[in-house]
């Protein structure tokens, strides 16, 4: 049996599909949204690197590499961020997050 | 018969989605980057089999590398209280999965809607170069500092100004901790620096 296109297209639905479902599921602990952040860009990149192949276009895994470039920076932001709410309020619940507005 | 590249491709792919199921589900902050670098191996994997030797080698140096440590590091770091965390958790599972359902019902469509035409490769941007004529690498590099140069050093800029933020972020200035002021040295003169006293004979100072 062939490998197709489809077949890399429904790796990535499943894995986009599991990235926003994590989103809405981990209401305590932010890590855990920024790790389904991550898994959706995967997915995205999956797509991309899976048309570049199959319509023999060299686009497609450039612009996988500026995701993966910008996945690096969000998660470096992100955490940092993250740290600095650990420290102002003692926890990561996402729930804590509204009393941080001035 | 199922072929070497199915086989492979379908190992990677459960690999890849029982990681991503994981690192959603499991309690433990820790067990989920472990699963994370766990899905981000099997995508590399993923990306041999399409033929993005480059990307794949990349996904795991900068994924696996970096970012998977970065996030391990926080984890570790910060200390978290994991009986808290556990209840309340499935509090807005049913919205997730209405959401994620209806996202799947719209990839569905999306994808099965569309036909996929083989025509389509000869009319593309930038042709890929067949691999006995030019390495995936190479022919990556030679797109990436001629056509794509500005986005290239734009997304070098983003990791500047990413490197930048996380460290003004972050830093803590300590008080009471005795630093070296080189001002302070270089602008030292011999009336600052030295002293000179009389000492008498027999007494000491």
């Amino acid at each position: 049996m062939e490998i197709g296109l489809g077949h890399y297209l429904t790796v990535a639905a499943i894995l986009f599909v599991t990235g926003v479902f994590g989103i809405f599921m981990n209401r305590k602990n932010i890590i855990t949204i920024l790790m389904s952040v991550e898994l959706i860009l995967l997915a995205v990149n999956i797509n991309m690197v899976a048309f570049s192949a199959f319509l023999g276009d060299l686009v497609g895994q450039v612009f996988a590499l500026f995701i993966l470039t910008v996945a690096a920076a969000e998660a470096a932001i992100g955490l940092a961020i993250l740290v600095v709410f650990f420290r102002n309020r003692g926890s990561i619940a996402v729930d804590d997050v509204n009393t941080m507005k001035g | 018969m199922l072929g070497l590249q199915a086989f492979f491709f379908y190992i990677f792919a459960f690999i890849a989605v029982g990681g991503a199921l994981m690192v959603v589900f499991a309690r433990n902050p820790v067990h989920s980057v472990l699963f994370l670098i766990l899905t981000f191996v099997a995508a590399a994997g993923l990306f041999l089999l399409a033929g993005a030797e480059f990307l794949a080698l990349i996904l795991i140096v900068v994924y696996v590398g970096a970012v998977a440590i970065l996030f391990l590091f926080v984890v570790m770091m910060l200390d978290l209280d994991l009986a808290q965390a556990k209840k309340g958790a499935l509090k807005y599972a049913p919205f997730g999965l209405i959401i994620g359902l209806v996202l799947l019902a719209e990839l569905v469509v999306a994808g099965t809607g569309s036909v996929y035409q083989p025509e389509l490769a000869k009319s593309t941007a930038l042709p890929m170069p067949p691999l006995y004529e030019m390495s995936n690498i190479r022919a990556l590099g030679s797109v990436l500092y001629t056509r794509y140069i500005l986005f290239f050093q734009l997304a070098g800029l983003i990791l500047f100004v990413a490197m930048v933020g996380a460290i003004v972020l972050t830093l803590r200035h300590k008080q009471g901790l005795k630093r070296q002021s080189i001002p302070a040295q270089v602008g030292r003169t011999p009336a600052t620096a030295i002293e000179i006293r009389k000492v008498e004979s027999g007494r000491g100072i």
